[in-house]
C-alpha cells in the first residue's frame, strides 16, 4: 500500500450557534491514496459536505471550531494560515461544487473565470496563454467547440456543460486531489452518468485522487474504490465498494441500499425509504444516533459502539453496530434483498 | 448590443413624447382658466392675453395646439412674459451652475457612499461597521434644510473659511468656483452617502453568500480579489441603477432646495422662482427639461446595466 496523499485524523468541526454548538463533524478519519476514489455517503446534515469543505479550509469562520488533523503530504491543513491555504487551493486540492448553475459568477465569461483560477497561482500567465490552456481543458472535459465556447457566459451553457466547465476549472492547475461535492445532484440522470464517466476517466488517466461526496449510492457504485457512510457527523461504516454493497454491516447502510430503485428487481409496491428523519445535531439521542429510526434496536444501543472491524477476514471493513455479523446477515434480508424493514 | 441600444433609444423617444403630451394636457387642457391668461401671468393686460391666444392658436383643435406648443419649445419661442425672456435662454444660463452642483455632489456621494459601504461590508459586525452604520443613519436622517444652515453657520459665519453661497462660473475663477461649491456639494451629498453605503453593504452581504463566491475562494483567490472582483463587482449592479435614477432626479428637481438655500443661480432656482410667481411658461419649460434628464438617465442606466450584467443582454435578443 502506498503512502496516503491526504490523511484525515479524528476531524471534528463544530459551529457555535445561538442554540448551542452544532457538532457537524465528530471524529472522522480516513486516508486518501494516490489515484484512489473515496466516496463519502450520507443524508443531508450527516456532515459529509462540512468534512469536504473543511479539508480545503472553506469552513473557517469565527464561529467554527476545527479540531483534529488534515494532512496533505507533510502539510498540516487545519493549522495552515490563510495565505498557505490559499496557495494550496486549486494548486494541490481543487473542488467541484454541487450546483453548476450558481457556482460560476454570472457576469464574467467562463474562460475568463478559469484564467482567473490559473492566474491566482501563476500571475505571470498571459491572457493568451491562459485562454489556450482553457481551450485545452475544455477539450479534455468534452466540451464541444471549445475554441468558441470559452468566450461564453455561464448562462449560455447547459447544466451538464457548466459542470464540465467546473471540472475543467478544477483541473486547471493539475491538482493532486479533487473534491467533488455532490457533483451530479443538480443534473438530469443522463447527464449525471456522463459527468460520473468524466470523473472516472480523469481519475484513471490522470491518477487524480478523488473524494466524492454524495447522498446517492448509485453514484458511488459507478466510480468509488472505498466508501465511508456518515450519519450525524460520524462515520458509521467504511469499507471497499464491494464490502459495502455486498456485505453491509450497519442498518443505516442497509436502508440506503434498500432505498435504491433498481430496474433489475421486481417493482416494489411502494418505494422503500428509511423511516423518520436525521436527528438534530443539537439534541442527539443517547447512544447510537440512528437508534430512533432503526427497527433492530436493542438494549445495547443506548451506548454508541466504536468504529471497529467486526469481520475476521476483512480488517478494513469497520462499522458501528452492536449486532453480530450473523445477526446482521439474517436481519438485512428484506423480501429477498438487502434492505431495512419498516420500524415496528 | 447595438440592437439593444437602438431599442432603448426608441423607447426613450416614446417616453419623452408621452411626457410632452402629459405636460400639454396638464397645463393647457385640464385647467378651467383660459390658458392664455395663465401663460400671460397675473398682471397681464387684456391685449397681451389676446395676442397670446392668437399666437398659441387656442381656437384650433387640441392636436394642432399641441404641435404649436412643441414647435415653440423646440425653436426657443417658449417665452416668459414678465420680463419678456425666452425660457430656453434662462434654462441654458442655469445649466452650468446646476450641473456643477449636481455632478460634483454625485461624484462625492458615489465615492464616499461606496467606500463606506465596502468598508462596512468587509468588516460586518465589527466596530468599524457599527461606527459607519451610525454615521450613515445620521446622514440619512438629517434634512437638507437643517444641514445647510448648520454648515453655513459653522464654515461661513464662524470659521469664515468658505463662502455662504452663490455661484462663480468655472471659466471666471476655478478656485472660487470650487470654494463656492464645497458646502452645496456636501449638503446635497450627505443623504445619499448614507443611503448608498447602506445599500451597498446589504448587497455585498447578500452576494457573499452566493455559491460563486465560495468557488472564487476555492480556486485560490486572495480575500481581496474575492471581495473586489466577485462580491463588489456583482453588488454594484443594483447600485448603478439606483445612481442613474437618483442622478436624473437630482438634476430634475432635488437640487432646487440646495440651490435656493445657497442662492445658486441654476435651473432649480429658476424653477423655484417661477413656482413662487406662478409663471406658467418657465414651469412648463423646466418640467420638460427635468423629464428629459430623468428619461435620459434611465436610458443610460439600462444600457450600462446590460453592459454590467450579460444576462440582461441575452433576455433582449431572445425576446426580440
Amino acid at each position: 500500500m502506498s503512502e496516503p496523499l491526504l490523511s484525515v485524523q479524528d476531524l471534528r468541526v463544530g459551529f457555535a450557534t445561538e442554540e448551542g454548538v452544532v457538532q457537524a463533524v465528530d471524529g472522522v478519519s480516513f486516508d486518501l491514496r494516490p489515484s484512489e476514489v473515496v466516496a463519502i455517503v450520507g443524508e443531508s446534515g450527516s456532515g459529509k459536505s462540512v468534512t469536504a469543505q473543511t479539508i480545503i479550509g472553506l469552513t473557517r469562520a469565527n464561529n467554527a471550531r476545527i479540531e483534529g488533523s488534515v494532512k496533505l503530504g507533510a502539510v498540516e491543513l487545519t493549522s495552515a494560515d490563510d495565505a498557505e491555504m490559499r496557495k494550496l487551493r486549486g494548486e494541490r486540492i481543487a473542488m467541484v461544487f454541487q450546483d453548476p448553475m450558481t457556482s460560476f459568477n454570472p457576469v464574467y465569461r467562463l474562460g475568463d473565470q478559469i484564467v482567473e483560477a490559473i492566474r491566482a497561482h501563476r500571475p505571470d500567465t498571459s491572457k493568451r496563454a491562459g485562454k489556450e490552456r482553457v481551450v485545452e481543458l475544455f477539450e479534455a472535459v468534452g466540451i464541444p467547440n471549445a475554441e468558441r465556447r470559452v468566450d461564453d457566459y455561464p448562462h449560455e451553457f447547459s447544466g451538464g456543460m457548466r459542470q464540465r466547465a467546473m471540472i475543467a476549472m478544477a483541473l486547471a492547475r493539475e491538482p493532486e486531489v479533487l473534491i467533488a461535492d455532490e457533483p451530479t445532484t443538480a443534473l438530469d440522470v443522463t447527464i449525471q452518468a456522463q459527468i460520473l464517466g468524466l470523473i472516472e476517466q480523469l481519475n484513471r488517466e490522470r491518477n487524480l485522487a478523488t473524494i466524492l461526496i454524495t447522498h446517492d449510492l448509485g453514484v458511488v457504485a459507478e466510480v468509488a474504490d472505498r466508501v465511508l457512510v456518515m450519519y450525524a457527523g460520524k462515520v458509521v461504516e467504511e469499507g471497499t465498494l464491494d464490502e459495502i454493497f455486498y456485505d453491509p454491516q450497519h442498518p443505516y447502510t442497509w436502508g440506503l441500499l434498500g432505498s435504491l430503485t433498481r430496474l433489475d428487481r421486481p417493482r416494489p409496491h411502494r418505494l422503500p425509504q428509511i423511516a423518520g428523519s436525521p436527528p438534530s445535531l443539537l439534541e442527539l439521542p443517547e447512544g447510537c444516533p440512528f437508534r430512533p429510526r432503526c427497527p433492530h434496536e436493542f438494549s445495547k444501543c443506548t451506548q454508541y459502539p466504536g468504529l471497529e472491524a467486526r469481520l475476521a477476514d476483512s480488517p478494513a471493513h469497520r462499522d458501528r453496530c452492536w449486532l453480530t455479523p450473523e445477526e446482521k446477515r439474517g436481519k438485512r434480508q428484506v423480501e429477498g434483498q438487502i434492505g431495512l424493514e419498516a420500524p415496528r | 448590443m447595438i440592437r439593444f441600444v437602438a431599442r432603448r433609444l426608441v423607447g426613450m423617444a416614446a417616453v419623452l413624447f408621452a411626457v410632452s403630451v402629459i405636460v400639454f394636457v396638464v397645463f393647457m387642457v385640464l385647467p378651467k382658466q383660459n390658458p392664455a391668461q395663465s401663460l400671460a401671468g397675473k398682471n397681464a393686460t387684456p391685449l397681451l392675453v389676446k395676442n397670446i391666444e392668437e399666437e398659441w392658436g387656442f381656437d384650433e383643435s387640441l392636436p394642432k395646439q399641441y404641435l404649436t406648443m412643441m414647435e415653440k419649445v423646440f425653436t426657443g419661442e417658449l417665452i416668459q412674459y414678465e420680463p419678456r425672456l425666452p425660457v430656453s435662454d434662462r434654462i441654458v444660463e442655469g445649466i452650468p451652475a446646476t450641473f456643477s452642483l449636481t455632478i460634483g455632489a454625485a461624484a462625492i456621494w458615489l465615492f464616499f457612499g461606496l467606500l463606506l459601504g465596502y468598508l462596512s461590508a468587509i468588516r460586518a459586525g465589527g466596530w468599524l461597521d457599527r461606527i459607519l452604520t451610525g454615521v450613515s443613519i445620521a446622514g440619512i436622517s438629517v434634512p437638507v434644510f437643517l444641514l445647510a444652515p448648520v454648515l453655513i453657520y459653522v464654515f461661513a459665519n464662524k470659521l469664515e473659511i468658505l463662502p455662504n453661497g452663490q455661484y462663480v462660473p468655472f471659466s471666471e475663477d476655478p478656485a472660487e468656483w470650487l470654494k463656492h461649491l464645497v458646502l452645496p456639494w456636501v449638503t446635497l451629498a450627505v443623504l445619499s452617502i448614507g443611503f448608498y453605503s447602506r445599500v451597498l453593504r446589504s448587497n455585498m452581504l447578500d452576494v457573499m453568500n452566493e455559491d460563486y463566491v465560495r468557488t472564487a475562494r476555492a480556486k485560490g483567490l486572495s480575500e481581496r480579489q474575492v471581495m473586489t472582483r466577485h462580491v463588489l463587482r456583482n453588488s454594484l449592479i443594483p447600485v448603478i441603477t439606483l445612481f442613474g435614477l437618483d442622478f436624473g432626479a437630482t438634476i430634475a428637481g432635488t437640487a432646487i432646495i440646495t440651490e435656493a438655500i445657497f442662492d445658486i443661480d441654476g435651473v432649480g432656482n429658476y424653477a423655484a422662482e417661477a413656482v413662487a410667481k406662478f409663471e406658467l411658461p418657465p414651469i412648463m419649460g423646466v418640467a420638460l427639461y427635468g423629464a428629459f434628464f430623468v428619461v435620459l438617465m434611465n436610458t443610460i442606466v439600462d444600457i450600462v446595466y446590460a453592459y454590467l450584467d450579460p444576462r440582461v443582454r441575452l433576455g433582449e435578443t431572445a425576446s426580440g
